[in-house]
Protein backbone atom coordinates (compact mmCIF):
# COMPACT_ATOMS: atom_id res chain seq x y z
CA UNK A 1 0.00 0.00 0.00
CA UNK A 2 1.71 3.56 -1.11
CA UNK A 3 0.73 5.91 1.70
CA UNK A 4 2.08 9.07 3.24
CA UNK A 5 4.47 8.88 6.18
CA UNK A 6 7.01 10.36 7.99
CA UNK A 7 10.49 8.88 9.16
CA UNK A 8 9.58 8.33 12.48
CA UNK A 9 6.09 6.70 11.57
CA UNK A 10 7.90 4.33 8.35
CA UNK A 11 10.32 3.13 11.35
CA UNK A 12 7.30 2.25 13.83
CA UNK A 13 5.62 0.62 11.01
CA UNK A 14 8.48 -1.76 10.48
CA UNK A 15 9.02 -2.47 13.68
CA UNK A 16 5.31 -4.07 13.95
CA UNK A 17 6.23 -5.73 11.00
CA UNK A 18 9.25 -7.47 12.40
CA UNK A 19 7.25 -8.07 15.92
CA UNK A 20 10.04 -7.84 18.48
CA UNK A 21 8.68 -9.52 21.85
CA UNK A 22 10.23 -6.73 23.57
CA UNK A 23 10.45 -3.17 23.37
CA UNK A 24 12.08 -0.91 25.77
CA UNK A 25 12.61 2.93 25.13
CA UNK A 26 12.55 6.02 26.56
CA UNK A 27 11.40 9.20 24.35
CA UNK A 28 13.80 12.05 22.96
CA UNK A 29 13.16 14.96 20.32
CA UNK A 30 13.08 14.07 17.12
CA UNK A 31 12.56 10.41 17.77
CA UNK A 32 9.45 10.70 20.36
CA UNK A 33 7.01 9.89 17.29
CA UNK A 34 8.20 6.05 17.26
CA UNK A 35 8.13 5.49 20.69
CA UNK A 36 4.23 6.67 20.78
CA UNK A 37 3.50 4.89 17.71
CA UNK A 38 5.08 1.88 19.17
CA UNK A 39 3.39 2.62 22.61
CA UNK A 40 -0.11 2.75 20.36
CA UNK A 41 0.38 -0.73 18.65
CA UNK A 42 1.10 -2.00 21.53
CA UNK A 43 -2.24 -0.86 23.29
CA UNK A 44 -4.36 -1.28 20.52
CA UNK A 45 -3.47 -4.95 20.12
CA UNK A 46 -1.73 -4.36 16.32
CA UNK A 47 1.70 -5.65 18.34
CA UNK A 48 2.10 -8.17 20.39
CA UNK A 49 5.00 -6.49 22.33
CA UNK A 50 6.03 -6.31 25.64
CA UNK A 51 6.56 -2.46 26.13
CA UNK A 52 9.07 -1.67 28.90
CA UNK A 53 8.43 2.08 29.64
CA UNK A 54 11.82 2.86 31.89
CA UNK A 55 13.15 5.77 32.99
CA UNK A 56 16.38 6.40 31.16
CA UNK A 57 17.96 5.25 27.87
CA UNK A 58 20.63 3.73 30.02
CA UNK A 59 17.84 1.68 31.25
CA UNK A 60 16.27 1.14 27.67
CA UNK A 61 19.24 -0.46 26.86
CA UNK A 62 19.84 -2.52 29.54
CA UNK A 63 16.31 -3.36 29.61
CA UNK A 64 16.93 -4.66 25.96
CA UNK A 65 20.30 -7.03 26.63
CA UNK A 66 18.24 -8.66 29.29
CA UNK A 67 15.92 -9.12 26.70
CA UNK A 68 17.49 -10.32 24.34
CA UNK A 69 19.93 -12.64 26.28
CA UNK A 70 16.90 -15.36 26.92
CA UNK A 71 17.03 -15.41 23.04
CA UNK A 72 14.22 -12.96 21.47
CA UNK A 73 13.76 -10.06 19.55
CA UNK A 74 14.21 -7.07 20.64
CA UNK A 75 14.18 -3.20 19.75
CA UNK A 76 14.89 0.71 20.88
CA UNK A 77 15.11 4.08 19.91
CA UNK A 78 16.64 6.95 20.92
CA UNK A 79 18.69 10.41 19.48
CA UNK A 80 21.43 12.45 20.91
CA UNK A 81 22.04 13.00 24.37
CA UNK A 82 19.88 9.67 24.97
CA UNK A 83 22.23 7.54 23.18
CA UNK A 84 25.18 9.80 24.82
CA UNK A 85 23.70 8.65 27.94
CA UNK A 86 23.06 5.13 26.95
CA UNK A 87 26.34 4.89 25.94
CA UNK A 88 27.78 2.16 28.71
CA UNK A 89 25.25 -0.40 27.60
CA UNK A 90 25.78 0.39 23.74
CA UNK A 91 28.61 -1.33 24.35
CA UNK A 92 27.89 -4.36 26.21
CA UNK A 93 25.17 -5.36 23.68
CA UNK A 94 27.96 -5.99 21.05
CA UNK A 95 30.07 -7.19 23.73
CA UNK A 96 26.95 -9.20 24.76
CA UNK A 97 26.70 -10.48 21.13
CA UNK A 98 22.99 -9.44 21.16
CA UNK A 99 21.23 -8.45 18.22
CA UNK A 100 19.29 -5.93 19.28
CA UNK A 101 18.06 -3.15 16.49
CA UNK A 102 18.19 0.35 17.38
CA UNK A 103 16.74 3.54 15.02
CA UNK A 104 18.55 6.35 15.79
CA UNK A 105 17.32 9.66 15.08
CA UNK A 106 20.34 11.58 14.24
CA UNK A 107 20.68 15.16 16.11
CA UNK A 108 23.62 17.34 17.59
CA UNK A 109 24.75 17.40 20.90
CA UNK A 110 24.19 20.59 23.47
CA UNK A 111 25.68 22.55 24.41
CA UNK A 112 24.12 24.75 22.52
CA UNK A 113 21.13 23.15 23.05
CA UNK A 114 20.23 22.02 19.50
CA UNK A 115 17.30 19.74 18.18
CA UNK A 116 18.41 19.33 14.28
CA UNK A 117 20.72 16.59 12.30
CA UNK A 118 23.86 15.62 12.95
CA UNK A 119 25.86 12.35 12.85
CA UNK A 120 28.18 12.94 15.65
CA UNK A 121 26.06 11.39 17.82
CA UNK A 122 25.79 7.98 16.52
CA UNK A 123 29.65 8.32 15.05
CA UNK A 124 30.73 8.66 18.80
CA UNK A 125 29.58 5.26 19.23
CA UNK A 126 31.54 3.38 15.97
CA UNK A 127 33.89 1.77 18.17
CA UNK A 128 31.47 0.14 20.47
CA UNK A 129 30.81 -3.02 17.62
CA UNK A 130 27.34 -2.26 16.18
CA UNK A 131 26.98 -2.01 12.78
CA UNK A 132 25.47 1.08 11.65
CA UNK A 133 23.55 1.72 8.20
CA UNK A 134 22.68 5.29 7.58
CA UNK A 135 19.07 6.12 5.18
CA UNK A 136 18.55 8.91 2.54
CA UNK A 137 14.70 8.80 2.49
CA UNK A 138 11.34 7.32 4.44
CA UNK A 139 11.40 4.39 2.15
CA UNK A 140 14.83 3.64 3.13
CA UNK A 141 14.10 4.25 6.61
CA UNK A 142 10.95 1.59 6.88
CA UNK A 143 13.41 -0.45 4.34
CA UNK A 144 16.45 -0.86 6.11
CA UNK A 145 14.60 -1.37 9.94
CA UNK A 146 13.18 -4.42 8.10
CA UNK A 147 16.55 -5.56 6.88
CA UNK A 148 18.80 -4.77 10.46
CA UNK A 149 16.62 -7.21 11.93
CA UNK A 150 17.75 -10.12 9.84
CA UNK A 151 21.16 -8.81 9.56
CA UNK A 152 21.67 -8.33 13.44
CA UNK A 153 19.96 -11.94 14.37
CA UNK A 154 22.10 -13.70 11.65
CA UNK A 155 24.36 -16.20 12.92
CA UNK A 156 27.60 -15.10 11.22
CA UNK A 157 26.68 -11.85 12.31
CA UNK A 158 25.04 -11.98 16.24
CA UNK A 159 25.69 -8.20 16.62
CA UNK A 160 23.05 -5.10 17.08
CA UNK A 161 22.53 -2.98 14.32
CA UNK A 162 21.80 0.52 14.74
CA UNK A 163 19.72 2.21 12.11
CA UNK A 164 20.18 5.73 11.57
CA UNK A 165 18.49 8.27 10.07
CA UNK A 166 18.76 12.51 9.93
CA UNK A 167 16.54 14.40 12.76
CA UNK A 168 13.71 16.53 11.28
CA UNK A 169 14.89 16.17 7.56
CA UNK A 170 13.44 12.26 7.65
CA UNK A 171 12.35 12.37 10.91
CA UNK A 172 9.40 14.56 10.13
CA UNK A 173 9.05 14.88 6.44
CA UNK A 174 6.49 12.84 5.48
CA UNK A 175 7.01 11.45 1.94
CA UNK A 176 5.81 8.14 -0.11
CA UNK A 177 5.75 4.78 1.54
CA UNK A 178 5.28 1.54 -0.06
CA UNK A 179 5.10 -0.96 2.73
CA UNK A 180 5.71 -4.98 1.98
CA UNK A 181 4.35 -8.14 3.10
CA UNK A 182 7.12 -9.48 4.87
CA UNK A 183 6.41 -13.09 4.78
CA UNK A 184 9.25 -15.22 5.97
CA UNK A 185 11.96 -12.39 5.00
CA UNK A 186 12.97 -12.03 8.91
CA UNK A 187 13.72 -15.66 9.91
CA UNK A 188 12.84 -16.69 13.41
CA UNK A 189 15.14 -15.64 15.99
CA UNK A 190 17.66 -18.55 17.52
CA UNK A 191 20.15 -16.82 19.89
CA UNK A 192 23.09 -20.08 20.42
CA UNK A 193 23.95 -18.54 23.44
CA UNK A 194 20.82 -17.63 24.77
CA UNK A 195 20.40 -18.38 29.04
CA UNK A 196 18.55 -21.82 29.65
CA UNK A 197 17.86 -22.74 33.29
CA UNK A 198 18.09 -26.48 32.07
CA UNK A 199 21.80 -25.22 31.08
CA UNK A 200 22.46 -22.36 33.64
CA UNK A 201 25.86 -20.76 32.69
CA UNK A 202 27.69 -17.46 34.17
CA UNK A 203 27.28 -14.24 32.04
CA UNK A 204 29.84 -10.99 32.38
CA UNK A 205 31.87 -12.66 34.58
CA UNK A 206 35.67 -11.43 34.45
CA UNK A 207 37.45 -12.65 31.53
CA UNK A 208 40.80 -12.08 32.11
CA UNK A 209 44.25 -11.10 29.59
CA UNK A 210 44.14 -14.80 28.07
CA UNK A 211 41.01 -14.28 26.86
CA UNK A 212 39.68 -11.16 26.53
CA UNK A 213 41.80 -10.33 23.20
CA UNK A 214 39.74 -13.76 21.63
CA UNK A 215 36.11 -12.21 22.45
CA UNK A 216 37.40 -8.46 20.83
CA UNK A 217 38.45 -10.64 17.97
CA UNK A 218 35.20 -12.47 17.54
CA UNK A 219 33.77 -9.09 17.54
CA UNK A 220 35.30 -8.18 14.67
CA UNK A 221 35.59 -11.17 12.38
CA UNK A 222 31.58 -10.99 12.49
CA UNK A 223 32.00 -7.39 11.69
CA UNK A 224 33.55 -8.54 8.50
CA UNK A 225 31.05 -11.37 7.93
CA UNK A 226 28.69 -9.02 7.94
CA UNK A 227 29.81 -7.28 4.68
CA UNK A 228 28.60 -11.11 2.83
CA UNK A 229 25.02 -10.89 4.96
CA UNK A 230 24.24 -7.29 4.56
CA UNK A 231 24.49 -8.18 0.83
CA UNK A 232 22.79 -11.18 0.41
CA UNK A 233 19.73 -9.47 2.87
CA UNK A 234 19.90 -6.41 0.47
CA UNK A 235 19.98 -8.84 -2.28
CA UNK A 236 16.72 -10.81 -1.04
CA UNK A 237 15.35 -7.58 0.12
CA UNK A 238 15.47 -6.39 -4.01
CA UNK A 239 14.38 -9.97 -5.56
CA UNK A 240 11.61 -10.35 -3.13
CA UNK A 241 10.51 -6.23 -2.81
CA UNK A 242 12.02 -4.43 -5.95
CA UNK A 243 14.07 -2.24 -3.88
CA UNK A 244 17.56 -2.61 -4.62
CA UNK A 245 20.38 -1.34 -2.04
CA UNK A 246 24.04 -1.57 -1.68
CA UNK A 247 27.16 -0.53 1.04
CA UNK A 248 27.39 2.59 -1.14
CA UNK A 249 25.02 4.11 -3.56
CA UNK A 250 26.76 5.30 -6.87
CA UNK A 251 25.55 8.35 -8.84
CA UNK A 252 26.69 8.67 -12.16
CA UNK A 253 30.30 7.59 -11.41
CA UNK A 254 30.95 5.75 -14.03
CA UNK A 255 32.80 8.10 -15.82
CA UNK A 256 33.46 10.80 -13.22
CA UNK A 257 36.71 12.48 -12.04
CA UNK A 258 35.63 14.22 -9.03
CA UNK A 259 33.26 12.40 -6.87
CA UNK A 260 31.51 14.08 -3.78
CA UNK A 261 31.06 11.79 -0.52
CA UNK A 262 28.24 12.06 1.90
CA UNK A 263 25.52 10.54 4.08
CA UNK A 264 22.08 10.64 4.71
CA UNK A 265 19.84 13.52 3.03
CA UNK A 266 23.35 15.11 2.22
CA UNK A 267 24.08 12.12 0.16
CA UNK A 268 20.61 12.41 -1.67
CA UNK A 269 21.05 16.73 -2.51
CA UNK A 270 24.00 15.44 -3.18
CA UNK A 271 22.87 14.15 -6.42
CA UNK A 272 20.54 17.09 -7.48
CA UNK A 273 24.22 18.91 -7.61
CA UNK A 274 25.95 16.16 -9.38
CA UNK A 275 22.92 16.64 -12.19
CA UNK A 276 23.72 20.53 -12.27
CA UNK A 277 27.19 20.09 -12.15
CA UNK A 278 27.11 17.33 -15.38
CA UNK A 279 25.03 20.11 -16.87
CA UNK A 280 27.94 22.46 -16.77
CA UNK A 281 30.44 20.19 -18.42
CA UNK A 282 31.65 18.88 -15.32
CA UNK A 283 32.09 14.96 -15.02
CA UNK A 284 30.86 14.29 -11.50
CA UNK A 285 29.68 11.71 -9.66
CA UNK A 286 28.25 11.07 -5.71
CA UNK A 287 28.60 8.67 -3.74
CA UNK A 288 26.38 7.97 -0.85
CA UNK A 289 28.05 6.10 2.36
CA UNK A 290 24.91 3.74 3.94
CA UNK A 291 26.79 1.30 6.51
CA UNK A 292 29.63 3.45 8.18
CA UNK A 293 30.01 0.12 9.91
CA UNK A 294 31.44 -2.48 8.74
CA UNK A 295 33.00 0.50 6.68
CA UNK A 296 32.94 0.09 2.80
CA UNK A 297 35.67 0.07 -0.06
CA UNK A 298 35.50 3.52 -2.60
CA UNK A 299 37.31 3.14 -5.74
CA UNK A 300 38.31 6.80 -5.87
CA UNK A 301 41.87 5.73 -7.50
CA UNK A 302 42.35 8.53 -10.18
CA UNK A 303 39.79 10.99 -9.02
CA UNK A 304 39.20 14.47 -7.19
CA UNK A 305 37.17 13.71 -3.83
CA UNK A 306 34.80 16.16 -1.93
CA UNK A 307 33.68 14.77 1.49
CA UNK A 308 30.82 16.73 3.46
CA UNK A 309 31.01 15.85 6.90
CA UNK A 310 27.86 16.31 8.94
CA UNK A 311 30.58 15.36 12.02
CA UNK A 312 33.30 16.22 13.25
CA UNK A 313 36.14 14.83 15.47
CA UNK A 314 38.39 17.75 17.36
CA UNK A 315 41.16 18.03 17.19
CA UNK A 316 41.37 15.54 14.40
CA UNK A 317 38.86 16.59 11.18
CA UNK A 318 35.84 15.44 9.77
CA UNK A 319 35.36 11.66 10.37
CA UNK A 320 34.56 10.51 6.87
CA UNK A 321 37.26 12.37 5.22
CA UNK A 322 39.78 11.27 7.44
CA UNK A 323 38.63 7.54 7.21
CA UNK A 324 38.87 7.68 3.35
CA UNK A 325 42.45 9.38 3.36
CA UNK A 326 43.32 6.67 5.82
CA UNK A 327 41.81 3.55 3.75
CA UNK A 328 41.54 4.74 0.32
CA UNK A 329 45.08 6.94 0.62
CA UNK A 330 42.14 9.55 -0.62
CA UNK A 331 43.62 13.27 -0.74
CA UNK A 332 39.81 14.86 -0.08
CA UNK A 333 38.43 18.08 -0.12
CA UNK A 334 36.77 18.09 3.51
CA UNK A 335 33.97 20.28 3.58
CA UNK A 336 32.47 20.37 7.42
CA UNK A 337 28.78 21.14 6.99
CA UNK A 338 25.17 20.97 7.87
CA UNK A 339 26.10 20.74 11.69
CA UNK A 340 23.23 21.28 14.25
CA UNK A 341 20.95 21.46 11.04
CA UNK A 342 22.77 23.79 9.22
CA UNK A 343 21.10 24.36 5.79
CA UNK A 344 23.38 22.73 2.91
CA UNK A 345 21.80 22.97 -0.50
CA UNK A 346 22.37 21.42 -3.73
CA UNK A 347 23.78 24.87 -4.86
CA UNK A 348 25.89 24.81 -1.91
CA UNK A 349 27.22 21.28 -2.75
CA UNK A 350 27.67 22.21 -6.27
CA UNK A 351 30.26 24.88 -5.23
CA UNK A 352 32.33 22.64 -3.05
CA UNK A 353 33.07 20.51 -5.96
CA UNK A 354 33.35 23.46 -8.13
CA UNK A 355 36.12 25.30 -5.71
CA UNK A 356 37.52 21.87 -4.47
CA UNK A 357 40.95 22.42 -3.02
CA UNK A 358 42.35 18.58 -2.17
CA UNK A 359 44.12 18.05 1.48
CA UNK A 360 42.20 21.20 2.59
CA UNK A 361 39.41 21.15 5.06
CA UNK A 362 36.35 23.92 5.04
CA UNK A 363 34.30 24.82 7.51
CA UNK A 364 30.79 25.99 5.64
CA UNK A 365 29.90 29.07 6.45
CA UNK A 366 32.99 30.01 8.65
CA UNK A 367 35.73 30.31 6.93
CA UNK A 368 33.66 32.29 3.78
CA UNK A 369 30.80 30.20 2.21
CA UNK A 370 31.96 28.66 -1.32
CA UNK B 1 9.72 20.71 -9.73
CA UNK B 2 6.36 22.51 -7.78
CA UNK B 3 6.97 24.12 -4.91
CA UNK B 4 4.11 25.58 -1.58
CA UNK B 5 5.21 27.32 1.33
CA UNK B 6 1.85 27.28 3.72
CA UNK B 7 2.05 29.85 6.35
CA UNK B 8 -0.28 29.69 9.54
CA UNK B 9 -0.36 29.79 12.84
CA UNK B 10 1.17 26.44 15.49
CA UNK B 11 -2.70 24.61 15.90
CA UNK B 12 -4.15 25.49 13.05
CA UNK B 13 -3.57 22.62 10.70
CA UNK B 14 -0.85 23.75 8.28
CA UNK B 15 1.65 20.64 8.82
CA UNK B 16 -1.88 18.42 8.44
CA UNK B 17 -2.65 20.51 5.16
CA UNK B 18 1.05 19.78 3.29
CA UNK B 19 0.21 16.09 4.63
CA UNK B 20 -2.80 16.24 2.82
CA UNK B 21 -1.77 18.01 -0.25
CA UNK B 22 1.11 15.95 -0.58
CA UNK B 23 -1.19 12.82 -0.67
CA UNK B 24 -3.45 14.25 -2.91
CA UNK B 25 -0.44 14.61 -5.05
CA UNK B 26 0.55 11.22 -4.80
CA UNK B 27 -2.52 9.72 -5.38
CA UNK B 28 -2.39 11.45 -8.61
CA UNK B 29 0.83 9.49 -9.46
CA UNK B 30 2.85 11.92 -8.80
CA UNK B 31 6.09 12.56 -6.03
CA UNK B 32 5.29 14.44 -3.35
CA UNK B 33 6.94 15.38 0.06
CA UNK B 34 5.72 17.25 2.67
CA UNK B 35 7.89 19.06 5.32
CA UNK B 36 7.14 21.34 8.42
CA UNK B 37 10.03 23.94 9.34
CA UNK B 38 10.58 23.12 12.91
CA UNK B 39 11.49 25.63 15.44
CA UNK B 40 10.69 26.41 18.68
CA UNK B 41 7.11 26.76 17.48
CA UNK B 42 4.25 27.00 19.97
CA UNK B 43 0.42 26.67 19.87
CA UNK B 44 -0.83 30.60 17.95
CA UNK B 45 2.89 31.31 16.46
CA UNK B 46 3.47 31.39 13.08
CA UNK B 47 4.56 28.47 11.47
CA UNK B 48 5.22 27.47 8.08
CA UNK B 49 5.10 24.03 6.19
CA UNK B 50 6.72 23.31 2.77
CA UNK B 51 5.19 20.91 -0.40
CA UNK B 52 7.03 19.64 -3.15
CA UNK B 53 5.59 17.85 -5.97
CA UNK B 54 7.24 16.26 -9.12
CA UNK B 55 7.07 14.02 -12.23
CA UNK B 56 10.60 12.27 -10.73
CA UNK B 57 11.69 10.88 -7.27
CA UNK B 58 12.32 13.93 -5.01
CA UNK B 59 16.03 14.52 -3.68
CA UNK B 60 15.87 17.67 -2.31
CA UNK B 61 16.11 18.11 1.47
CA UNK B 62 16.64 22.07 1.36
CA UNK B 63 14.34 24.91 2.32
CA UNK B 64 11.97 25.66 -0.20
CA UNK B 65 13.14 29.45 -1.41
CA UNK B 66 11.52 30.07 -4.54
CA UNK B 67 7.48 29.27 -3.92
CA UNK B 68 5.59 28.69 -6.91
CA UNK B 69 2.63 29.27 -4.77
CA UNK B 70 2.33 30.83 -1.17
CA UNK B 71 -0.78 29.60 0.87
CA UNK B 72 -1.71 31.98 4.14
CA UNK B 73 -4.39 29.89 6.15
CA UNK B 74 -4.37 32.75 8.77
CA UNK B 75 -3.99 36.59 6.87
CA UNK B 76 -3.32 37.68 10.44
CA UNK B 77 0.54 36.15 10.07
CA UNK B 78 1.13 39.11 7.42
CA UNK B 79 1.66 41.13 10.05
CA UNK B 80 4.33 39.66 11.48
CA UNK B 81 5.85 37.53 8.72
CA UNK B 82 6.82 38.63 4.85
CA UNK B 83 4.97 35.77 3.30
CA UNK B 84 5.84 36.71 -0.34
CA UNK B 85 9.60 36.24 0.89
CA UNK B 86 11.34 34.35 -2.22
CA UNK B 87 8.58 33.97 -4.41
CA UNK B 88 9.23 32.94 -7.62
CA UNK B 89 8.18 35.37 -10.84
CA UNK B 90 4.64 33.84 -11.84
CA UNK B 91 3.94 32.65 -8.58
CA UNK B 92 0.96 32.70 -6.80
CA UNK B 93 -1.01 33.44 -4.13
CA UNK B 94 -4.13 32.21 -2.31
CA UNK B 95 -5.42 33.66 0.92
CA UNK B 96 -7.79 32.12 3.69
CA UNK B 97 -10.34 35.16 3.33
CA UNK B 98 -13.67 36.71 1.71
CA UNK B 99 -11.26 39.41 -0.54
CA UNK B 100 -8.58 38.67 -2.57
CA UNK B 101 -6.19 41.83 -1.63
CA UNK B 102 -3.08 43.19 -3.36
CA UNK B 103 -0.15 40.95 -2.85
CA UNK B 104 2.43 42.95 -4.79
CA UNK B 105 0.67 42.55 -7.81
CA UNK B 106 1.10 38.89 -7.71
CA UNK B 107 -1.62 37.17 -8.89
CA UNK B 108 -3.66 36.56 -5.62
CA UNK B 109 -7.28 34.22 -4.72
CA UNK B 110 -9.19 34.07 -2.25
CA UNK B 111 -11.55 31.74 -0.29
CA UNK B 112 -13.12 32.22 2.99
CA UNK B 113 -12.13 28.59 4.28
CA UNK B 114 -12.81 30.21 7.81
CA UNK B 115 -16.29 30.66 7.02
CA UNK B 116 -16.80 27.18 4.83
CA UNK B 117 -15.37 25.76 8.12
CA UNK B 118 -18.09 27.40 10.36
CA UNK B 119 -20.95 26.59 8.45
CA UNK B 120 -19.99 22.70 7.79
CA UNK B 121 -19.50 23.05 11.94
CA UNK B 122 -15.82 21.82 11.23
CA UNK B 123 -14.32 22.90 14.76
CA UNK B 124 -12.05 21.61 17.14
CA UNK B 125 -10.94 22.92 20.50
CA UNK B 126 -12.68 26.04 19.42
CA UNK B 127 -10.95 26.42 16.08
CA UNK B 128 -12.06 26.13 12.38
CA UNK B 129 -10.58 23.17 10.45
CA UNK B 130 -8.66 24.64 7.47
CA UNK B 131 -6.72 21.86 5.80
CA UNK B 132 -9.90 20.02 4.58
CA UNK B 133 -11.30 22.66 2.87
CA UNK B 134 -8.42 24.27 1.19
CA UNK B 135 -7.90 20.61 -0.57
CA UNK B 136 -10.90 22.09 -2.58
CA UNK B 137 -9.46 25.29 -3.23
CA UNK B 138 -6.50 24.00 -3.98
CA UNK B 139 -7.83 21.43 -6.48
CA UNK B 140 -9.81 23.84 -8.40
CA UNK B 141 -6.38 26.18 -8.78
CA UNK B 142 -5.31 22.88 -10.75
CA UNK B 143 -2.86 21.83 -8.33
CA UNK B 144 -4.54 18.20 -7.26
CA UNK B 145 -7.68 16.59 -8.48
CA UNK B 146 -10.63 17.01 -6.75
CA UNK B 147 -10.77 12.93 -6.77
CA UNK B 148 -7.51 12.99 -5.36
CA UNK B 149 -7.61 15.59 -3.00
CA UNK B 150 -11.09 13.78 -1.45
CA UNK B 151 -9.39 10.47 -1.62
CA UNK B 152 -6.51 12.01 0.65
CA UNK B 153 -9.29 13.14 3.05
CA UNK B 154 -11.08 10.12 3.13
CA UNK B 155 -7.31 8.44 3.97
CA UNK B 156 -7.18 10.30 7.07
CA UNK B 157 -10.64 11.69 8.69
CA UNK B 158 -13.66 9.88 8.36
CA UNK B 159 -16.26 13.02 9.01
CA UNK B 160 -18.01 13.50 5.75
CA UNK B 161 -18.00 17.28 6.76
CA UNK B 162 -14.74 17.46 5.63
CA UNK B 163 -15.81 16.53 2.36
CA UNK B 164 -18.68 18.84 1.76
CA UNK B 165 -16.18 21.55 2.89
CA UNK B 166 -13.90 20.73 0.40
CA UNK B 167 -16.44 20.85 -2.09
CA UNK B 168 -17.34 23.83 -1.32
CA UNK B 169 -14.39 25.82 -1.43
CA UNK B 170 -14.06 24.21 -4.76
CA UNK B 171 -17.20 25.81 -6.06
CA UNK B 172 -16.54 29.42 -4.33
CA UNK B 173 -13.26 29.86 -5.78
CA UNK B 174 -13.04 31.63 -8.63
CA UNK B 175 -10.09 30.19 -10.37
Amino acid sequence: MLTVATGNKAVASAVKQACPSVVAAYPITPQTEIVEQIAEFVTSGELKSQYIPVESEHSAMAACIGASITGVRTFTATSSHGLAYMHEMVNWAAGARLPIVMANVNRALGPGWNIWAEHTDAFQERDTGWLQVYVGSVQEAYDATLMAFRIAEHESVLLPVMVNMDGFLLSHSMQPLQSVEVGDFIPPIHLPHAIDTAHPAGYGTLTGPDDYFRLRWDIERSMRDSVAVIRETQDDFAKKFGRKYDLVEEYRCEDADVVVIALGTLGKEAEVAVDLLRKEGHRAGSMRIRWLRPFPHLDLSGRDVVVIDRDYSFGFGGVIARSLAANERATPFSVIAGLGGQEVTYDDIAGFVRDRKPGEEMWFGVNGNV
Amino acid sequence: MYEVRIHSRGGQGGVTAARLLALAAIRDGKYAVAFPFYGAERRGAPVVSYVRIDDQPIKVYSQIRNPDLILVLDPSVMDVVDVLHGMKQGGRVLLNGPEPRDMKGFPTLAVDLTGIALRERLVVAGSPILNTPVLGALAKMGIITLDSAKAAIREMFSDERNITAADAAYKELNA
